[in-house]
């Protein structure tokens, strides 16, 4: 793997070297070592490389986006000495995973205006509601919301690294955990000079149950009633199976 | 040793899941319950989503049931009769139990209705078993062993349509039985569970079964309650996790019968105070846990989840 990433990195300085012309009409090239996650059945969560090329000196950010769904937020409070779900509030569009890297702390790279733009950093997610609620309210649900994501390790804490070899060529870890959503993620990477941002690319990735897992699913998925039953003969058996051993006791 | 569940998607300890399957498997075998009630709550809290937790607790049930039935038959200690009887009352109640749950669900209270329901049902269970069971165990030890009646004779054995039911010893109306298998029918579609605690107290006391065919007849009903449930749900809402439901399996069926054969060891009152204890501690749990205020007030869940 890391041998793999070295060879690749070399590739990559090689071709800058050799061709400045291209690389000029092109400010930032990037890549994944993967673009498929495999989710087996000994999966325990596993990490992806990105490196890349800038045409110079210059910031990177690199933010990673999972699929989007719609999610519930429930406010729970005390009703005759018990906790209810009272308030409930939906978001569309929820990035199922999100998480930040870059080569310098954020401030000292964009200003808010830029990162708000580009939905750099979990504050500036784009969360819509057709909820009628309160800026004030609408910011507690948010803020819940993200919370709770950030717990389930989904939205991990803080910025990642990315690190630069020389001026010109960088590498970031991007983890995925155990729980990680299924589906196609986004790996957006810009290219910051100045406090602008002067380029971009963004890179699909796929993640995606494969082997036993992935035909169980897919058996499921497809034919729900079949697999039910097949499901409950299973159980069956495994449980008339079990009792042979005990037959004469 | 990590195992990756496709339907819950999670990844898990493989071991967590087997010891977990042996602890409530033996459970069912001593008492002819099916665990869900332990289960479902357990599964929850190592992080399966809530609906595949319930689902593939179904799934589990099916052959731990299984397993336990057949435990039971080899020592004649199944109504085969009584189960079906049952187990007409027992569909059309979880037909019903299941349009309860789908409005509830439209209320949005499912999760406030499934634990005030388990607190109130456990708690008053619980409570009368243990009364009853201590009062027992005491008239023992006073008397010695004095002739007993056979069971009570209630309103109920008044009313039309009597059936025997020879390995029960029983001669009663069929209404008590399809009754009590619609009312648990019900309480297993919305809970997600077999109804196992239920119907084991009921039988013994409503019924008036003698207590050694109890766990085995409950278990015979268990199956097809369960059988249903999971088909359902997979068809429904594609939350049975097959793999996860094995792997607790594989620990469940050694617990089941070990249990078995531990409980044909303990006298009758014996293993209905051990019930009614169990059955106690899991009500007072929930129940303290329903005034307990949340770590997080907030909760999040994606839309269609549930």
């Amino acid at each position: 793997m890391r041998r793999r990433v070295i060879l690749l990195l070399l590739v990559a300085g090689l071709a800058l070297a050799a061709g400045t012309g291209r690389a000029r009409a092109q400010a930032l090239v990037a890549d994944l070592t993967s673009h498929l996650v495999a989710i087996t059945t000994g999966f325990t969560g596993t990490s992806v490389v990105l490196f890349g090329a800038t045409d110079g000196i210059g910031d990177v950010i690199v933010v990673v986006r999972g699929p989007e769904r719609d999610m519930t937020v429930r406010r729970k409070s005390k009703v005759a000495e018990v906790w209810i779900n009272t308030r409930q509030v939906t978001f569309q569009g929820v990035p199922s995973f999100y998480s930040i890297a870059a080569s310098k702390p954020l401030d000292d790279i964009a200003p808010p205006a830029v990162r708000q733009l580009h939905q750099i950093g979990l504050e500036n997610l784009r969360l819509t509601t057709e909820a009628a609620l309160s800026p004030k309210e609408t910011e507690e649900f948010r803020s819940a919301l993200v919370r709770n994501e950030a717990r389930a390790a989904l939205y991990p804490p803080g910025v990642g690294q990315v690190s630069f070899l020389g001026d010109r060529l960088f590498r970031t870890d991007i983890h995925f955990p155990a729980n990680v959503p299924t589906g196609t993620y986004l790996v957006q990477v810009f290219l910051v000079r100045d406090k602008a941002v002067v380029s971009g690319q963004t890179t699909p990735l796929v993640v995606s149950e494969i082997g036993l897992d992935a035909e169980i699913h897919d058996f499921a998925d497809r034919l729900a009633l079949a697999y039910g039953l097949t499901a409950v003969a299973l159980a069956a058996l495994v449980g008339w199976l079990a009792s042979l051993p005990f037959r004469n006791a | 040793m990590d195992v990756y569940l496709p339907i819950a998607a999670v990844s898990v300890d493989v071991f967590v899941l087997l010891g977990l399957g042996a602890a409530v498997g033996f459970l069912s075998g001593v008492f002819g319950v099916g665990g869900g009630f332990l289960l479902t709550p357990f599964l929850i809290f190592i992080g399966i989503p809530p609906a595949v937790a319930v689902a593939s607790s179904a799934n589990q049930l099916v052959g731990a049931s299984v397993s336990g039935v057949i435990a039971h038959w080899r020592r004649g200690n199944v109504d085969f009769h009584m189960g079906a009887v049952l187990l007409i009352g027992g569909f059309a109640g979880s037909a019903f139990g299941v349009w309860v749950f789908s409005l509830l669900r439209r209320l949005g209270q499912v999760e406030l209705t499934v634990s005030v329901a388990y607190v109130v049902l456990l708690g008053t269970l619980g409570a009368l078993m243990l009364v009853e069971s201590t009062r027992a165990m005491l008239r023992r030890n006073r008397a010695g062993a004095g002739r007993r009646k056979l069971h009570q004779h209630m309103w109920i054995h008044g009313l039309p349509l009597k059936m025997r039911f020879r390995r029960s010893k029983l001669y009663i109306s069929a209404i008590v039985p399809t009754g009590l298998g619609f009312v648990v029918g019900i309480l297993s579609a919305i809970m997600g569970i077999g109804g196992g605690f239920v119907m084991v107290p009921a039988m013994i006391y409503m019924l008036g079964m003698p207590t050694a065919v109890v766990p085995g007849t409950s278990l015979l009903q268990i199956i097809f309650v369960a059988a249903n449930v999971t088909v359902l749900q997979a068809a429904g809402n594609g939350t049975v996790d097959a793999l996860l439901a094995l792997l607790l399996l594989i620990g469940g069926v050694v617990g089941a019968q070990l249990g078995s054969r531990f409980g044909s060891r303990l006298r009758g009152e014996q293993l209905r105070a051990l019930l009614a204890i169990m059955v106690l501690v899991v009500a007072a749990k929930l129940a303290r846990d329903l005034g307990v205020r949340p770590e997080d007030l907030y909760s999040v869940v994606p839309v269609g989840s549930e």
